[in-house]
C-alpha cells in the first residue's frame, strides 16, 4: 500500500509539469500582456520606453523557457513569482482568499452528496414511478439552469420571503459561526444542487446496477429484511462508482465557484480568476489554473485510495 | 420487437426512403421529450431569426421615461434600467445566443471529432501525446478553460463579431468530443469492414473519410446537440462575468451582468426573464440531445 502510494505520488508528477507546460505556452502563444492592459488601459500615451521598462521589472523581457524555468522551481519552492498586476506575492493574493473558496466547496460537496444519495437510491428502488420522473426533471433542470441566475433568484427569494440579504462582508468560521454560515450557505447551495444533479443521476444507475447482483437475490433469499438489503448490500456496493463522481465533480465544483462567487460578491479564488483573466494577468492565472488541476488531480489519487478503504476486493501493489 | 402487418408484408426495398416529416413523426412517436425539446429550439430559434420583425421596440433604444417599468401590456416583460424592453431584448438575445451556440459547438465538434479520428487511426506515440494532452485538458472545468482563452486572446472583433470569443467557448469542447469520438473510432478500427477496405488497398484518407466517419456521424450529433447546450451556457456565463459580449448587445448573460443585481428589489423582472430564457435554451438543447442519443444508439438506453 505505502510502495502503491509512493508510485502514484510520482505518476502526480509528470501530469502536474505537462499542465504547467501547457498552460504557460498557452498563454504567451499571443502578443500583449498585462503591461499594455495597465498602462494603456485608459488611452493614454506611453511612450514604448515606458512599456519596456515595466517589461524588464516583471521579467517579461526574458526568453520564454527562462520564465518558464524559474516559474516551475518557484512552483516547487511555493513562491510562484508576483501578481503582474497588484505586484504582490501570488501566495499572498491566494492565502487571503482560500479559506473562503474551501469552505463553499467542502459545504457544495456536502450538501451535494446528502441530496444526491438518498434521491439517487430512492428513484432507482422506486424505477419509473413518480419519484424517479422527479428526480429526472430535477437533473435535467439541475443542469439547464445556469449557476448565477440560480443564485440571483436565491436572493431574490431570500428578500421576497423574509426581506433579508446574507451579509457581504466575510467572517471566518472559528470567529462566527452564524455569521459565516448565513453568508456562504447559498453559495454553497448553488454550486451543491448543480452538482447534486450530475452525482443523483450516477447513483441511480449504479444502484439499478447492484440490485440485479446475485448476491442481492442470495440475501433476499436468506430472508435478510428488504431495508438490511439495500443499506449493507446494496448501497454499499453501489457507493463505488458514486464516490468516484464525487470525486471527480469536486474539481468541477471550482468552474461552478468562478461564476457563483461573482453573484454573492464573495471575495474568493473564483473572483480573484476572473479579475486576473480581465487584466489578463498572466502570472496569477496560470498558477490558479495550477491549483484547480492540482486539486483534480490529488482527488482522483484520494478517489483511487477511497476505493480500497470500500472495496477490500481491491488489492494494490 | 413485435412484428406487425406492414414489417412482414412489406419488403424494406420496395418503400421509400421516408421523408423529413416522416422521420420526425417516428422520432417523437419514440422520443416524446426530445421532440418537445426540438420544437422549443425551432421556437427559439425562428423568434430569434424574425427578431427584427416581431420585437416590439429597438433592443438598444434607451428610453429613460420608461426606465424599470413593470411587465404591463406595452412592454410585456418590463424594461430595464434604461428604459430598455425586456421582451425585445431578449428575442434579439436568442439570435446571439444560437449563433454563438451553434457556432462554437460545430466548430469545437468538428475540431474535436478530427482530433479524436486522427488520434485512433494513427494509434501508437501519436495517441498517447494526443490523450495526455486530452487529458490535462479535461482535468480542468470548462469555464475555466474558457477564460483561460479570453485571457490568452484579448478582444478581437472582427466586422462586429467576437471570434476570440467563438473560440474561447469552443476550445473547451474540443478535448470532450476528442475523447468520445476517439473511443467510437477505435471500435470501428477493429470492424471486419476496415480490414477488407485495407486489403481492397485503399487509402487513408478514402477509409478515413469514406468508411469511417459515416460510422461515427451519430456520436458526432450527440455530442454536438449536447455542446450547443453546454456553448450557450458558456456564453451566458462569459457575458455575466463581463468577458464575452460586450454591451450594446444584447445577450442574455449580459442582461444580468453588472448593476443588474441592484435592481433586486424595484425590478426583479429584469433578474427573471432572461435567467428564465437561458435555462429554457440549454434545457431544450440537452433533451434533445438525451433523446437523439437514445434514438441514434439504442445500446446506452440499457444502461
Amino acid at each position: 500500500m505505502l510502495t502503491y502510494l509512493a508510485k502514484r505520488l510520482l505518476m502526480t508528477v509528470p501530469t502536474l509539469l505537462g499542465a504547467a507546460v501547457l498552460i504557460f505556452f498557452m498563454l504567451r502563444v499571443v502578443p500583449g500582456d498585462v503591461v499594455e492592459v495597465k498602462l494603456r488601459g485608459d488611452g493614454a500615451s506611453i511612450t514604448q520606453a515606458v512599456i519596456d521598462a515595466e517589461r524588464s521589472r516583471l521579467g517579461l523581457d526574458k526568453p520564454l523557457p527562462e520564465q518558464f524555468a524559474s516559474w516551475i522551481v518557484g512552483l516547487g519552492k511555493l513562491d510562484p513569482g508576483l501578481s503582474m498586476w497588484t505586484g504582490k506575492p501570488v501566495v499572498d493574493e491566494m492565502k487571503i482568499r482560500l479559506p473562503l473558496s474551501i469552505q463553499v466547496a467542502v459545504m457544495g460537496a456536502l450538501i451535494a452528496t446528502l441530496l444526491a444519495v438518498p434521491m439517487g437510491t430512492l428513484s432507482a428502488l422506486y424505477r419509473d414511478s413518480p419519484v424517479d420522473y422527479l428526480l429526472r426533471i430535477f437533473s435535467l433542470v439541475g443542469l439547464a439552469v445556469p449557476a448565477f441566475w440560480f443564485g440571483m433568484v436565491i436572493i431574490l427569494l431570500l428578500l421576497w420571503l423574509f426581506n433579508w440579504l446574507p451579509p457581504v462582508v466575510y467572517t471566518p468560521f472559528f470567529v462566527d459561526p452564524v455569521a459565516n454560515l448565513s453568508q456562504l450557505i447559498w453559495p454553497a447551495l448553488v454550486v451543491g444542487i448543480r452538482y447534486a444533479a450530475v452525482v443523483a443521476r450516477m447513483v441511480r444507475s449504479s444502484v439499478i446496477e447492484v440490485m440485479k447482483e446475485d448476491y442481492i437475490r442470495t440475501a433476499r433469499a436468506k430472508g435478510l429484511a428488504e431495508k438490511v438489503i439495500i443499506v449493507r448490500h446494496a448501497m454499499k456496493n453501489a457507493m463505488l462508482p458514486a464516490i468516484t463522481v464525487i470525486g471527480l465533480e469536486f474539481a468541477f465544483l471550482m468552474g461552478g465557484l468562478v461564476v457563483t462567487e461573482q453573484v454573492f460578491n464573495l471575495n474568493g479564488i473564483g473572483q480573484l480568476f476572473v479579475q486576473a483573466v480581465a487584466h489578463r494577468d498572466f502570472v496569477l492565472v496560470q498558477n490558479i489554473v495550477m491549483f484547480i488541476a492540482a486539486v483534480f488531480v490529488f482527488t482522483n489519487l484520494a478517489v483511487d485510495l477511497l476505493y480500497a478503504a470500500f472495496d477490500p476486493r481491491i488489492r494494490y501493489r | 420487437m413485435t412484428l406487425d402487418a406492414t414489417t412482414i408484408g412489406m419488403p424494406a426495398r420496395s418503400r421509400p426512403r421516408p421523408g423529413p416529416w416522416r422521420k420526425f413523426v417516428r422520432f417523437a412517436a419514440t422520443q416524446p421529450l426530445g421532440a418537445a425539446g426540438l420544437v422549443t429550439v425551432l421556437v427559439m430559434a425562428i423568434a430569434g431569426a424574425l427578431a427584427p420583425y416581431i420585437a416590439p421596440y429597438d433592443p438598444v433604444a434607451i428610453s429613460f421615461g420608461d426606465m424599470l417599468a413593470p411587465p404591463s401590456w406595452e412592454h410585456p416583460l418590463g424594461t430595464d434600467n434604461f428604459g430598455r424592453d425586456i421582451l425585445s431584448r431578449i428575442l434579439y438575445g436568442a439570435r446571439t445566443a444560437i449563433i454563438m451556440g451553434l457556432v462554437s459547438a460545430l466548430i469545437g465538434s468538428t475540431l474535436g471529432a478530427i482530433i479524436g479520428v486522427a488520434s485512433a487511426y494513427f494509434g501508437g506515440v501519436i495517441d498517447l501525446m494526443i490523450q495526455r494532452v486530452v487529458d490535462i485538458f479535461l482535468s480542468l472545468p470548462i469555464i475555466v478553460l474558457a477564460l483561460v482563452v479570453v485571457a490568452m486572446l484579448g478582444r478581437n472583433l472582427v466586422l462586429g463579431f467576437d471570434f476570440n470569443l467563438i473560440l474561447a467557448i469552443s476550445i473547451p469542447i474540443v478535448p470532450n468530443v476528442a475523447r468520445v469520438v476517439r473511443s467510437s473510432a477505435l471500435s470501428i478500427r477493429e470492424m471486419a469492414y476496415i480490414d477488407s477496405a485495407r486489403v481492397a488497398g485503399y487509402s487513408t484518407r478514402r477509409i478515413i473519410f469514406r468508411h469511417m466517419a459515416p460510422n461515427l456521424m451519430a456520436p458526432y450529433l450527440i455530442m454536438l446537440t449536447a455542446f450547443i447546450a453546454q456553448a450557450i451556457l458558456l456564453e451566458a456565463s462569459l457575458s455575466f462575468l463581463g468577458l464575452g459580449v460586450t454591451e450594446p448587445s444584447p445577450a442574455w448573460g449580459l442582461m444580468l451582468a453588472g448593476n443588474a443585481v441592484d435592481f433586486y428589489r424595484q425590478a426583479p423582472w429584469m433578474i427573471i426573464f432572461p435567467g428564465v430564457a437561458i435555462s429554457l435554451a440549454v434545457f431544450s438543447f440537452n433533451l434533445l440531445g438525451d433523446s437523439l442519443r437514445d434514438w441514434l444508439d439504442p445500446k446506452s438506453r440499457l444502461r
